[in-house]
């Protein structure tokens, strides 16, 4: 772990350096269009992370093994950490080529409501408390909550929105060197999020052991 | 804009790592709760199976 964390360091240093000092500003938007490196790979990392959920909570469902219930609920956390940080970077940014901090257009509206979904989730494992009941219960509400993610993803496509077109697909163009800074800043957010899914996944594994320490003491 | 444009830049960029720290920083807290939780229990069983 302390080897991923080292590693992604060094590349968000290296990547920093190229894309405050190497990359030329846009020609339409000045620096500021450099949060795009953060923006959307926060989004790309959170769902990675969702869809890590949603296979876990299948697999959970499947073999009633709560170790991908872990798994779950450990992804979804880091992918909602993610999340914020895509939303909020994107305020951030619509503020100044916008001249507003929010719109309800269609692709920020069902970004946040993926967001919400998933702290619903977090909401409902914590008004559960008997493990295995909670552990069923989320994973159906991840399984339905991921239905989401492909409304958010095909949401510029699909309506008529104020967010820019995709850039990555659908013949969006890119300079060269944007475009591979946008892939080599993800890879340092997706070795975090690895390091901190497997900080979240030992927690979990300690809370078990609590709550079954915690039933023992409650026995003798 | 220019100056405008940069101080954006750096809010959007500082908010991305402030939500990250945020977050490492609630897995702080939970972990030394789940730790010290742990070694209270830990020392309540050993205190009850001695009697």
């Amino acid at each position: 772990m302390i080897f991923l964390t080292g590693l992604a360091a060094v590349l968000l240093g290296r990547n920093l350096y190229v894309m405050l000092l190497r990359l030329p500003d846009e020609a339409m938007q000045g620096p500021i269009y450099r949060i795009i490196f953060f923006h959307v790979p926060s989004a790309w990392t959170a769902f990675t992370g969702f869809f890590a959920a949603m296979v876990a909570s299948i697999i959970f469902l499947a073999k009633k093994d709560l170790r991908f219930d872990a798994l779950a609920v450990s992804v979804t956390e880091v992918g909602l950490a993610f999340g914020a940080a895509n939303l909020i970077t994107g305020m951030i940014w619509g503020r100044i080529i916008w001249g507003i901090w929010w719109t309800w257009d269609p692709r920020l509206t069902s970004m946040l409501i993926c967001w919400l979904l998933y702290l619903g989730y977090l909401m409902l494992r914590r008004a559960v408390e008997e493990p295995i009941e909670r552990a069923k219960l989320s994973a159906v509400l991840s399984i339905f909550a991921f239905a989401d993610v492909p409304v958010v993803f095909f949401s510029i496509k699909w309506w008529r929105t104020q967010h820019p077109q995709p850039v990555v697909w659908a013949g969006g163009s890119m300079d060269l060197a944007m475009w591979n800074m946008l892939f080599l800043n993800w890879v340092p957010l997706l070795l975090l999020g690895v390091v901190l899914v497997a900080v979240r996944m030992r927690q979990e594994e300690a809370e078990r052991e609590l709550a079954a320490l915690r039933r023992r003491a409650h026995a003798l | 804009m220019g100056l405008r444009n940069f101080t954006y830049l750096f809010y959007g960029f500082s908010a991305a790592w402030l939500v990250l720290a945020a977050y490492v920083g609630i897995l702080a807290v939970r972990e030394r709760k789940i730790k010290r939780d742990l070694k209270v229990l830990q020392r309540m069983i050993e205190d009850r199976e001695r009697e």
